[in-house]
């Protein structure tokens, strides 16, 4: 769908991207840091990139030479990548790291290993981190840029910005837009970045989800709180779905997938009472039949793959903000 | 010959005794002789005289809950180093936890932890002893034999025995043998992974979270064990305007049940977590605004009726973790004087209630003599400027261990000096220079 949507730089002129605004921050840890201009300026560089993805040379050298660092502290498959190919399309030398934490001592092993990358001299290091506050804790003992790709349920800023840049590229704004986000909000990191995004650009966002699902005072965070999938979806241009964790189950937070996916799983029933033309996204990975009707994740309102290709451009263009303007800085 | 001290011209103020008037004290032996009022009486030979000209007088402060490394863990905090943190703070009696290394659950323990305070604190320390052996909240400790070996207080520390019938049992045994019980109410599935107080901040930090009914409800039921066993039942840190409502239904009916409170919960509050600071992780956490009002309010009706510093030393390597998986707990014993007199300068609180919240509210729970100055009574006591500013810089840290939740704090009011027995064992550097 976005792929037919006209982008702001003209197709096939990748190498001469418009001059955007100096992006100034060291790091990307959240997008609680942006303003509404800086969140701009992201999405413009990233709406930049897109069309280098799309040539049959797929390189825009503005990081050759600069040391890229995945730091993954719990497993990603798609995240990772995601962050790989974008360093690779922009020259940077990319080094992938796993590391898998011992239960013993994790924190230990996040300070030792910042202490031990940073002597490596890199980049940027990309940190995803199953403790919420951990990629900012990261930041504060090394000397380079750091990217949060996930820390915790705290922030995934990367994913909030390519959910963005999707939903503007389809429907070519952000603002006055009503938003649907529905599942698992109270474990969630990219229902936070998302409320915060969409919150800063005026996008009318409503959080959709069993009482369970939901965190304490999320009716404070300038959100409609909807229980059902009929209130929540009303008229809404774009649902957003989240992936229900299986352990959560165990917690009797959500007895059986069965009737989560009953009463919350996105079916056409229930994709009938948003507009439509509502968008129908998923940061992935999905459980099909659980949260959402595989014919509903594969039908034409699935804007999914195109999620995936945005995440390769706004990765790309978010490491070039902080990356290239430093090098100028300097 | 009688050792003879006589302090002149300071605003004595003893809740404990219903006194408060200026004048002088006199200490004889170790002990609390005469106060009289006004000008001084001639001394005698020999006395040594300090004048304590524009400072205040209180009793020794009491705290009820003070960690230390030792044994195990002597790098964060000794006997020793933390009898002088306390001395520095104005604290001549401090409780130390059991939660130690090997765990305070056996008589020869206690013994060792009593000679070893005899012969290296510079202030009094009271031993306390676990409730179940190695705090694992099943098997009772011989409480008999623990207070024959010097054990007056039971407590399983930072832990919570979530057991009723375990509870009941302890609970039972150790009315038989007079022993005040130390609980911390905590359900331990309900606070679940949370790491602070359940609420939209957590929310937007991202936090696992602990609702306030993790304290309420194992409180209810401590209270209901209590009224059927007769217990010297002591809550041991409350932090929700819920369990202060509890303890002052419970206080209708007994008189012998109690609460304290630590000072972090009386003066901080969640939003002090901030970025998360892990100084600020504690447990029970920091609650709303609105919680920690409820504390002081408990305070000024008597349901809350001990203060204290949560003193809980921990090492850089604990603490400097993702905030989840840091330790909890910040030292206090220094802050704790200090900390307090911010709720008399806000106007919060009467200065009379913080002084006997910090000195004969936890001594009569424990039943310990100490925390007044009557006639005869031990000579613990401060002398504290009630109006000097200072800044509590690292540099000042007596402590060995830096995790205070007060880093850089500017503060009206200080403890000048310490005495324990009529024997100063603290002297404020400044406040000594400036005179």
């Amino acid at each position: 769908m976005a792929g037919s949507e006209p982008s702001s730089t003209p197709e096939g002129d990748a190498q001469a991207p418009a001059v955007f605004p100096p992006f100034l921050h060291r790091h990307l840890l959240g997008i609680s840091q942006l303003n509404q201009y800086e969140i701009v300026n992201l999405l413009d560089r990233a709406d930049a990139m897109v069309p280098i993805s799309r040539q049959p040379r797929k390189v825009h050298p503005t990081l050759t030479g600069k040391t890229q660092i995945n730091l993954f502290f719990e497993s990603s498959t798609r995240t990772q990548s995601s962050f790989e190919i974008a360093g690779k399309r922009l020259g940077a030398q990319v080094t992938n790291m796993s590391v898998k934490t011992s239960s013993v001592n994790k924190g230990e092993t996040l300070i030792d290993t910042a202490a031990t990358l940073n002597a490596m001299r890199p980049d940027v290091i990309v940190v995803r981190h199953s403790a919420a506050g951990a990629v900012e804790l990261l930041s504060q003992k090394v000397e380079c840029s750091v990217v949060n790709a996930g820390d915790g349920a705290h922030e995934h800023p990367t994913q909030g910005l390519l959910d963005a840049l999707t939903i503007r590229r389809a429907k070519g704004r952000l603002a006055g837009l009503t938003v649907a986000i529905c599942g698992d909000i109270a474990n969630s990191r990219v229902a936070r970045s998302n409320l915060l995004l969409l919150g800063a650009m005026q996008v009318r966002t409503r959080v959709v989800a069993p009482r369970s699902l939901l965190p304490a005072g999320i009716e404070n965070l300038c959100t409609e709180v909807c229980i059902t999938m009929e209130d929540g979806l009303r008229d809404a241009d774009v649902v957003m779905m989240l992936r229900l964790q299986k352990e959560r189950a165990a917690l009797a937070i959500t007895p059986s997938s069965r009737e989560y996916y009953r009463f919350y799983g996105l079916d056409a029933e229930k994709l009938a009472y948003a507009k439509p033309d509502a968008m129908v996204m998923h940061p992935g990975p999905m459980n099909r039949g659980v949260e959402i009707d595989p014919a509903i994740a594969d039908g034409p309102q699935s804007v999914i793959n195109d999620q995936v290709e945005m995440g390769v451009a706004v990765r790309m263009a978010v490491l070039d903000a902080l990356l290239a303007e430093s090098e100028q800085a300097a | 010959m009688k050792r003879t001290v006589i302090i002149t011209n300071a605003q004595i103020l003893d809740p404990a005794s219903g006194l408060d008037v200026k004048g002088s004290l006199l200490v004889e032996d170790g002990r609390v002789t005469d106060i009289a009022e006004g000008a001084s009486p001639g001394a005698p030979e020999g006395a040594e005289v300090e004048d304590a000209r524009g400072k205040h007088l209180f009793a020794g402060l009491v705290d009820m809950r003070v960690f230390t490394g030792e044994p195990g863990h002597e790098y964060r905090e000794t006997l020793s180093s933390a009898a002088k943190a306390a001395a520095a703070g104005g604290v001549t009696s401090f409780v130390a936890m059991p939660d130690t290394s090997p765990v305070i659950d056996d008589g020869s323990l206690v013994d060792f932890i009593a000679r070893r305070a005899e012969q290296q604190a510079i202030v009094r320390v009271v031993p306390s002893a676990a409730i179940t052996k190695g705090l694992a909240g099943t098997e009772l400790t011989e409480f008999g034999l623990l207070k024959e070996a010097g054990a007056q207080l039971l407590t399983d520390g930072r832990e919570s025995i979530q057991s009723s019938a375990v509870l009941r049992s302890a609970f039972t045994y150790a009315a038989n043998f007079d022993l005040p019980i130390a609980h911390l109410p905590r359900d331990a599935a309900l606070a679940g992974t949370g790491v602070m107080n359940e609420g939209l901040f957590a929310t937007t930090l991202g936090l696992p979270a602990i609702p306030l009914e993790a304290e309420s409800i194992p409180l209810t039921r401590d209270l209901q064990l209590a009224a059927l066993t007769g217990v010297k039942y002591h809550a041991a840190q409350i932090s929700c305007a819920d369990a202060v409502k509890l303890m002052a239904a419970a206080l209708q009916q007994s008189e012998n049940v109690s609460a304290g409170v630590s000072i972090n919960n009386l003066t901080l509050n969640e939003l002090d977590v901030g970025s998360y600071r892990t100084f600020f992780k504690l447990s029970p956490p920091l609650r709303a605004e609105a919680d920690r009002l409820a504390m002081v309010e408990g305070l000024k009706t008597g349901a809350v009726s001990a203060i204290h510093s949560d003193h809980d030393p921990q090492d850089v390597e604990v603490k400097r973790q993702p905030f989840a998986e840091a330790a909890s707990g910040a030292i206090g014993l220094e802050t704790l004087f200090a900390a307090a007199l911010r709720l008399v300068h806000a106007g919060l609180l009467p200065l009379e209630t913080i002084i006997r919240a910090l000195t004969s509210g936890p001594a009569d729970i424990l039943g310990i003599d100490a925390g007044t100055l009557r006639k005869g009574a031990k000579a613990d006591f401060i002398l504290a400027d009630l109006d000097y500013p200072w800044v509590n810089d690292e540099s000042r840290i007596v402590s060995r261990s830096q995790n205070t939740t007060f880093e850089g704090a500017r503060f009206t009011g200080k403890v000048m000096a310490t005495y324990v027995g009529g024997k100063r064992v603290f002297a404020d550097a400044e406040g000594e220079s400036s005179k």
